[in-house]
């Protein structure tokens, strides 16, 4: 019994990545049709090309039909997939394990979420019938729950530990601003950060992610087959997924300051891909910055910081585009929203642009190693995707 | 010693809330009385308020098995479903029970008393009976002025008996007095001098004489005299009437909770139990429709008892609400609506299979490791044993504030929400909502205790659950 992973068993060869933005001219079968025309075109091939697909989308649509009928796809598999706010990676990871299987040659991982026509603000779930027990928390509140936990258990002043989670939001606008694709791209100064609204005290509108539609696809196949389709692919060095006991709500050792799940699959991707110090080894990451306070916890554990010091590393900038380990350098969840079903495709998506020296203004020096990570639920209660992508075999 | 028929036990229940009725006159520009009333929360109703008192008085309560549960008040909840059913689930009565909703006027809080007590005579080892109202009223109107919400709830027994009862009388009577229609908001009261003159001073005073002459009692030998009037004008004239010494009467609570319907005359009779000396004579007596009265004995057992909340603690634990938030949480107040699908019913099945969970707040306790955990589990959260839990009680488990949110964006009658993780004494962790507490007020380490709620209502369904609130 071991997770193996498939380090470099398996390649990306193409992708595609709509806008994400308020698509009020489009919907869920527009941005599919469009991520997916610009993935064949990127890896140079024609849609009959591909021998399966593995669709992610919360709530934009129910089984394979949400992509093959809008693509016509002839007589495919097409899986829906389904994780939360890790939906995406859910569907690259089911699309590399089935040619890494040698089951397929070419598989697609597609991901997409409309969320912009429901005329409700925020998420909305489906539920099934219950027992009216469960409690009616948004997202924002939920994650609010790392702020005091965090705050006290390591002696940060509240003011000064807002200071910290507006800095974070601030290096994320910052970079958003310098990607065509964000939804916004625009800098955000400190202070009007620092007063935002209240949304989830500590937490400001500014400290959330916002709310868009969009879509974002990858082609994957063989590693050995990968430069029949593009000069430069880029490696799955690890792919590594898990669904958490839930215990924040329930056991008295967990205390908000971490998600054990992240920690778990970190853990196991750094183990699949060799990596023994990613504060050293990763040379960029895209993490999943629903609201400030989760990507100061991501930080630590991660392994990008130490316990209790991950705040001191963005007071000094050490996450920066510039910085020592650029997070989040296409802007994030904070600049892109959250399209569940794609925001785990688009990460990746920066990947890729970085990797191949495509990503214009904010292009990172020669990144050799990218981690990208994708979370969905609540702390104490979530699944947690991480992979680590490499520009060169070995 | 054998006593007969008699309280017990007693609980009550103040809501935490009030509204200062200058806040009434600021708002609506009429005079509105001095002192301030007692105000359900947004989340409480004659249900919740009800559970509280009887929880209380179930803790006090001696050995026994209650076997009847009455469940009173003018507001129920339902216009057709058993709310003494929610009051057992939720005090954690035994399903073999016998238990009827008494309502139809403010004097169905006395006619629990009696059928209690009958009860108890009739063979039941215990009989509880537990009384709440939070009665609408409609602005600028003297009955919003003067009313309160409250509760208090009895077991009957006939051992260990603090207050016995030496004797009682009704009368019934039908003459229009105060009146609501099915779906009318609001009740209709009948011009106050045709009452005064001809309704309630006559028949209080025919059911006080009745009782007291039946008990060869006189009106001077009374110790505490419990009189509610449904008209505060009503119970001075007895009183008047009858040359007892005002000082005899009971605090009617006129200034600080109001005139809290089918309780009131319950609530009065938990404030004056505490200080009541063995031999003491009480009558209590109430007018709706008719009227009653009845006269208790207190026991030389009475000087050990002690309430778990006295009803004169609840009244100093308090907090105001503003007169514009008191409107919108009785929907008096229309409001607009949030950009947020509607909560969805709860539904039957689930909750027939958590019954014990979700209303008696039952968790489990893992066997094999001794961990409680909340909800209740099939694999233990620390060891992972499969099926080796047992039922475990946590709604009379004391809590701390593990860490908290406050949530700006859910949508409540009561913004913000507040959220708090807590750990419970002895072990278990729940996440819940905090209620009767202030947003900056909530600090890791608080203390806690739970209470019972009511969610929101969909689809006709009041969603009933536990919450969690500054400890009172």
């Amino acid at each position: 019994m071991a997770s193996r992973g498939i380090k470099d068993r398996v390649a990306i060869v193409g992708m595609g990545c709509t806008k994400f933005g308020e698509h009020w001219d489009k919907g869920a079968e527009d941005l599919l049709c469009e991520a997916a025309y610009d993935a064949y075109a990127s890896a140079g091939l024609q849609p009959e090309d591909v021998d399966a697909y593995w669709l992610g989308t919360m709530g934009s649509g129910i089984s394979g039909l949400t992509l093959s009928e809008p693509l016509k796809i002839q007589y495919k598999p097409v899986t829906r997939v389904e994780n939360m706010c890790a939906t995406g990676s859910e569907a690259l990871r089911q699309a590399a394990y089935a040619v890494a299987s040698g089951a397929f040659d070419i598989a697609m991982a597609i991901g997409v979420e409309k969320l912009k026509d429901s005329g409700y603000s925020g998420l909305v779930g489906n539920v099934p019938p219950n027992d009216g027990t469960e409690g009616n928390m948004t997202a924002p509140a939920s994650f609010s729950l790392l702020a005091p936990a965090y705050f006290k258990k390591y002696g940060l002043d509240p003011d000064k530990g807002k200071d910290v989670l507006s800095r974070i939001a601030w290096k994320n606008h910052r970079n958003g601003a310098r990607n065509p694709k964000a939804q916004f791209q625009k800098e955000v100064p400190l202070e009007q950060i620092k007063n935002s609204p209240k949304i989830a005290d500590p937490l400001g509108i500014m400290d959330c992610s916002g709310v868009s539609d969009g879509s974002a696809a990858a082609i994957v196949v063989r590693a050995e087959d990968a430069h029949k389709y593009n000069k430069h692919p880029i490696y799955l060095k690890a792919l590594s997924f898990c669904a958490g006991p839930a215990e924040g709500p329930l056991a008295t050792d967990y205390d908000f300051t971490t998600f054990r799940e992240v920690v778990a699959t970190a853990k196991d991707a750094y183990s699949q891909a060799g990596i023994t110090n990613p504060r050293e080894q990763i040379s960029m990451a895209e993490v999943h910055d629903c609201f400030t306070p989760t990507e100061l916890v991501l930080y630590e554990d991660l392994g990008f910081s130490r316990r209790g010091t991950a705040w001191q590393d963005v007071l000094d900038g050490f996450f920066d585009l510039e910085g020592t380990l650029p997070v989040n350098p296409d802007g994030g969840l904070k600049s892109f929203g959250h399209p569940i079903g794609a925001s785990g495709l688009r990460m990746m998506y920066e990947m890729w642009l970085q990797m191949r020296g495509e990503a214009g203004p904010r292009q990172i020096k020669n990144p050799k190693v990218g981690l990208t990570h994708n979370l969905g639920g609540a702390p104490g209660r979530c699944v947690s995707f991480v992979s680590v992508v490499g520009a060169q075999l070995g | 010693m054998r006593h007969m028929a008699g309280i017990v036990s007693y609980g009550s229940y103040v809501p935490y809330r009030r509204l200062k009725r200058a806040a009434i006159s600021q708002v609506l520009g009429i005079p509105a009385g001095k002192g301030e009333k007692a105000v359900a929360s947004f989340d409480e109703d004659s249900v919740s308020m009800a559970v509280e008192a009887l929880r209380d008085a179930l803790k006090s309560k001696p050995k026994g098995n209650v076997e009847a549960l009455f469940f009173a008040t003018t507001t129920p909840p339902y216009a057709e479903k058993l709310a003494a059913a929610i009051v057992g689930a939720a005090t954690r009565l035994p399903s073999e029970i016998r238990a009827a909703d008494l309502t139809g006027s403010v004097r169905a809080g006395l006619s629990g008393i009696l059928q209690a007590a009958d009860a108890v005579a009739g063979g039941a080892s215990q009989a509880a009976v537990a009384i709440a109202d939070s009665r609408l009223a409609a602005p600028e109107g003297k009955i919003e002025q003067q009313s309160g919400d409250g509760a208090a709830a009895f077991v009957f027994g006939n051992e260990r008996v603090i207050a016995e009862i030496v004797g009682s009388s009704s009368l019934t009577r039908e003459y229009l007095d105060t009146w609501r229609g099915p779906g009318e908001q609001f009740a209709h009261v009948w011009e106050e001098r045709f009452a005064l003159t001809q309704t309630l001073s006559p028949l209080l005073g025919q059911a006080i004489k009745s009782v007291l002459t039946r008990a060869k009692v006189q009106p001077a030998d009374l110790a505490k005299i419990v009189l509610d009037g449904s008209n505060p004008r009503a119970a001075e004239e007895i009183l008047r009437g009858l040359k007892i010494d005002p000082a005899k009467a009971a605090d009617t609570f006129a200034l600080t909770i109001g005139q809290t319907g089918a309780a009131h005359a319950a609530l009065m009779l938990t404030s004056v139990l505490p200080a009541s000396k063995p031999g003491d004579l009480i009558l209590v007596a109430t007018v709706a429709d008719g009227a009653d009265a009845i006269l208790f004995r207190v026991t030389p057992a009475a000087a050990s008892f002690k309430p778990v909340h006295s009803t004169g603690r609840l009244v100093e634990s308090k907090g105001d609400v503003a007169y514009g938030t008191y409107l919108k949480w009785r929907e008096i107040l229309p409001t607009e609506p949030p950009r947020r699908p509607d909560p969805d019913r709860p539904a039957g099945p689930p909750m027939l299979r958590s019954e014990k969970w979700k209303f008696g707040f039952i968790g489990s306790k893992c066997t094999e490791c001794g961990t409680p955990q909340l909800p209740p589990q099939r694999v233990c959260v620390h060891c992972r044993a499969f099926d080796k839990m047992e039922p475990y009680e946590f709604a009379d488990r004391n809590a701390r504030i593990a860490t908290y949110a406050i949530d700006r964006l859910a949508y409540s009658l009561n913004p913000p929400t507040i959220n708090v993780v807590i750990d419970f004494e002895g072990g278990g962790r729940f996440l819940c909502e905090m209620t009767d507490c202030e947003p900056d007020k909530v600090a890791i380490g608080d203390e806690v205790e739970m209470t019972f709620r009511r969610l929101f209502t969909a689809g006709g369904v009041r969603n009933y659950f536990w919450k969690a609130r500054p400890k009172r």
